[in-house]
């Protein structure tokens, strides 16, 4: 009685003063408890939530520093030019042009009209010219994983050149005739979530005009299937279908992120074909898209120095890739050296300008300035100029090689004959500068416009600048992609940019939802979002939560567990008495200074770490702990692999550059010259004996080349605790060798991965897509999508915990 | 190894936690966060205010011009006094329960969601429609589509405890 409240007390019957229940009292407060607990766990799932998403963007930021290190590194070599370096001309045909040929040869090269169709393919037969049944047809076909036959490809793909050969750099869209148009995101190669918009929005057609906003290549695994669905209906439809080029769109990203890996084991026959044809038609896709002269579709953004007008003036076709120099319309045939020492000079001090980025402490390795994009590719023609000039005064070459070079170098050098541009002058320069900055810039908030050092290209543009371009140009809205959001698309600048990503799932099951819009005469946007996995619609929030924080868990901890040797380094310097002990501040900050991930570590501890006495962590218990099992080899020294596996990607992404003729094969030559650049790369020694038994473990197929798959395969990381699933052969194999006596790993790899049961999207062994007597003595290598810090997984078995990506269209509702 | 735990080391740790859950939604790294986002802080800190007690904790921590934004520096002493001091305590299991039960005028010893529904988007500090679905689709039992609220509680309740 009375008003004394313990917590017992707080549900006691309240009585007025006639001795009634007064119930609304009682169950107010009840109501009120229960919200006040639940806002609590929703607040504590946010957290989670959050910090799942940091972990995956922290981790695509270090990639895509990785890729940046990777780059400056190469220009470094080739700035360091010393004759002859055997690592540098490994890598310098990839940032050279190529021989310059007229169309009618390049035709000639592409040519499909020798490729025969077997009887036994039961793919979509594509006549042309394409019409609307043909293209849903292809839908079908690759919704049943079906794959196209390459000669249908190429044919295809040519069509698909010729037509984008005549579009304007910007595409022009009217919403007149009451006609909606859809906008898309980026796809990323994920195929279920473009037939889930097809299924929730309808095909292009005639009263369904659409955009698509670049990156449609990379990281899924059916990029190749997405490119040929969106080429048929442009080609169907060349009026009410508008694509727009995205920073995917470039073959040199595509070595590292996956697209190249894709198509070359899609199409084994004439995949290296379908991958030149790819990067002709990347250089040859529209810049930008304007609707109604109101709103501007593009797949980055923009910069303070943005123009339209020079935009539409562009050869946008010179510029192929965001790391090499644009090329020469047409080739000079003059003597190129007449004016080369003063135009030495002249490159030479528009270098020293420095770079567009701001240097930026990385540590040790970063010995030389950070550059971006375009200076990179700056220096590798000046250093070709200087490679022939050094050539050319020791009289070496012969004619044919002259001839030969010069028209390489026709690209790179200006001369007297061709006044009105020499190719870096200022005006190319700014059309470049141009380009990167619609493929590759980011929002931000703050005003201002500065260079996008995350990225290495394009800016960060703030709010000041979007008012500006937008009253320039007349245009009240800039629907851009190019960034993951978590519910598919995202207002900034105060709603007047709107960012719009359509691959949902993006970094694993459950972690955003993709979205696309719909614009009528008002230009309002109309916003539908997915997400492509029917497992996911199962979950509850905190269950969706739960399962993404698994597997950012994962990946961080695969990191840390990788980055031992240095973190035991720094913990031991910490622990100077040697206790085996640290406190979590030190271990906190320790793990930040090692991995330079920008990570609230201290919030994320307790799932990092099991049990703390006093508060102090036990480090080398914690390593066991960490659960997971390295590919072991008694020849190698645990070190070597940890470095190596570390930089698996880096390694990879050298590999597919030596790789020049996309065969998915290198010599042992050049397998032990790309090891040696990847010391250099991290000044780190890896020595000749190391060198020569990797080598020797690899050669599975006994022919003196490398499989690059096959060796990558070997740096998977197998999880303890993850025993049981799906990887059983390939861990049988590896424990097996641990027992007796003891054989590298990797010779035993994917020979014998036989997944059980459903693997989805594997290239049936019916459906033969190249020549029907492939060798099949290779065994099928595995597709799996390149994606941001993930481990590849193949094998699913499809149960709720596993977190396979499971390519399922939703059901209709 | 005495001193460890006297009253210093616990300030510095609790202020080590309150920096660190702020930085996870500092997202310019600016040492700002959108005043939307103090409630979920406060409660990822373990705490359990109501949405009176956080009108009240904001319109402390806001400035006198509002930008929208809650700087660090006021956020720090405020939120240290309030871990400090143990505010806004943590709701037992069975208190949890009791309030279920409350709810379940009828005894039945479930509850059927559009029941649960109208009592927490109408009464007390009422959920949006959002926080109600979200809540529901944990809650409800998807075989017999009722609140199971005993077993709801005991599960929550599990999966917090790390």
């Amino acid at each position: 009685m009375g008003c004394g409240v313990t917590k017992t007390s707080e549900f006691n019957r309240k009585f007025d003063k006639d001795g009634n229940v007064i119930p609304a009292a009682i169950t107010m407060k009840a109501a009120v408890l229960i919200q006040r607990w639940y806002r609590q766990y929703a607040a504590r799932m946010e957290v989670r939530r959050r910090y799942t998403w940091n972990i995956f963007q922290s981790m695509e930021y270090a990639d895509l520093q990785d890729q940046i290190k990777l780059y400056n590194f190469l220009g470094y070599l080739m700035d360091n030019f010393t004759p002859p370096s055997s690592e540098r001309n490994l890598i310098s045909h990839i940032f050279r042009e190529n021989e310059v040929c007229r169309d009618a040869e390049w035709e000639r090269y592409f040519s499909y009209t020798n490729i025969d169709v077997p009887d036994i393919y039961s793919g979509p037969r594509l006549t042309f010219p394409l019409d609307m049944d043909q293209a849903a047809d292809l839908v079908e076909a690759f919704k049943k994983k079906q794959q196209l036959h390459s000669r249908y490809v190429l044919q295809l793909l040519l069509e698909t050149w010729k037509l984008l050969k005549v579009l304007p750099n910007i595409n022009r869209v009217s919403t007149c005739h009451s006609k909606e148009i859809t906008i898309c995101g980026d796809l990323h190669g994920q195929l279920e979530d473009l037939l889930l918009i097809f299924y929730k929005n309808g095909m292009p057609s005639l009263e369904k005009p659409y955009v698509f906003n670049g990156d449609y290549v990379d990281r899924g695994k059916d990029s190749i299937e997405i490119l040929l669905i969106l080429f048929a209906f442009l080609l169907v439809f060349p009026g009410d279908v508008y694509l727009n080029r995205g920073n995917h769109e470039d073959h040199i990203i595509n070595l590292r992120y996956g697209f190249t890996k894709e198509v070359l084991n899609k199409y084994k026959l004439h995949g290296k074909r379908i991958l030149k044809l790819l990067q002709k038609i990347f250089s040859w896709l529209p810049l930008v898209t304007v609707i109604d002269q109101r709103v501007l579709i593009v797949h980055g953004g923009i910069s303070d120095t943005t123009n339209l007008a020079l935009i539409a003036r562009v050869d946008r076709h010179r510029y192929v890739s965001a790391l090499r120099p644009p090329k020469k319309k047409t080739p000079s045939r003059t003597n190129v050296y007449a004016d080369s020492e003063r135009y030495d000079e002249m490159i030479i001090c528009k270098n020293r300008r420095g770079s567009l980025t701001f240097p930026k402490p990385f540590g040790a390795r970063e010995s030389f300035q950070r550059r971006s994009l375009q200076d990179f590719s700056r220096a590798v023609a000046r250093t070709l100029e200087e490679e022939f000039e050094v050539r050319r005064r020791q009289g070496e070459f012969s004619l044919s090689s002259f001839s030969k070079s010069h028209r390489i170098l026709s690209s790179a050098v200006s001369s007297d004959s061709e006044p009105e541009s020499s190719e870096f002058t200022d005006t190319s320069n700014e059309e470049w500068k141009q380009i990167l900055d619609l493929l590759w810039s980011d929002p931000m908030s703050h005003d201002g416009c500065i260079p996008n050092e995350v990225r290495g290209g394009g800016c960060y543009w703030g709010p000041d600048v979007t008012e500006g371009f937008l009253n320039r140009h007349n245009l009240q809205l800039i629907i851009r992609s190019h960034e993951c959001k978590q519910d598919g698309y995202e207002f900034c600048h105060n709603r007047k940019v709107l960012t719009l990503f359509s691959a949902s799932n993006y970094y694993e099951v459950g972690s955003n939802r993709g979205a696309f819009v719909r614009l009528g005469p008002d230009l309002v946007p109309y916003f539908v979002q997915y997400q492509a996995t029917s497992m996911t619609r199962g979950l509850s929030f905190p269950q969706n939560v739960k399962r993404t924080e698994h597997t950012a868990l994962k990946v961080l901890r695969e990191q840390l567990f990788v980055h031992k040797s240095d973190l035991l380094s720094a913990f031991q310097e910490i622990d100077k008495e040697n206790t085996g002990l640290i406190c979590l501040n030190e271990w906190a900050s320790a793990i930040e200074r090692v991995l330079h991930l920008d990570l609230p570590w201290r919030v994320l501890h307790p799932q990092l770490v099991s049990s703390t006495t006093d508060g102090r962590l036990d480090y080398h218990g914690w390593f066991r702990d960490l659960a997971l099992k390295k590919p072991s080899s008694e020849h190698i020294e645990q070190t070597m692999l940890e470095t190596l596996y570390r930089h698996r990607s880096t390694l990879e992404t050298i590999f597919r550059i030596v790789d020049t003729d996309n065969s998915g094969l290198i010599t042992f030559e050049d397998f032990r010259q790309t090891l040696k650049l990847l010391s250099a790369y991290l000044k780190m020694e890896i020595s000749d004996e190391v060198i020569n038994k990797l080598v020797i473990s690899t050669d599975t197929n006994n022919d003196g080349s490398i499989d690059i798959d096959e060796f990558m395969e070997a740096f998977r990381l197998v999880d303890k605790s993850r025993l049981e699933r799906g990887k059983s052969l390939l861990k049988l194999m590896q424990d097996n060798q641990e027992t007796e006596s003891p054989q590298p790993v990797y010779s035993t790899a994917p020979q014998t991965s036989q997944c059980p049961a459903s693997q989805p999207a594997d290239p049936p062994a019916s459906n033969t897509t190249d020549s029907a007597c492939s060798q099949t003595a290779n065994p099928p290598a595995l597709q799996t999508a390149d994606s941001p810090g993930s481990l590849a997984e193949d094998c699913p078995a499809s149960q709720t915990e596993d977190l396979c990506h499971i390519s399922v269209v939703v059901p209709p509702q | 190894m005495a001193d460890k735990y006297n009253a210093e080391t616990i300030i510095t740790e609790t202020q080590k936690r309150i920096s660190n859950a702020f930085d996870v939604f500092d997202h310019e790294s600016n040492k700002t966060v959108d005043v939307r986002e103090i409630g979920t802080i406060i409660r990822s800190l373990g705490c359990f205010p109501s949405e009176a007690d956080l009108h009240e904790i904001i319109a402390e921590l806001e400035e006198e011009e509002p930008t929208g934004f809650v700087r660090y520096e006021k956020f720090l002493p405020t939120m240290t006094k309030i871990l400090l001091e143990r505010k806004f305590r943590p709701i037992t299991e069975d208190l949890l329960l009791q309030a279920f039960e409350v709810l379940d005028q009828q005894k039945k010893g479930h509850l059927e969601p559009e029941e649960l529904s109208k009592y927490l988007t109408q009464e007390g500090e009422p959920f949006t429609q959002e926080e109600m679905d979200e809540m529901l689709s944990a809650a409800v039992d998807p075989d017999k589509n009722v609140i199971l609220y005993k077993d709801f509680v005991s599960m929550m309740t599990f999966d917090d405890t790390r």
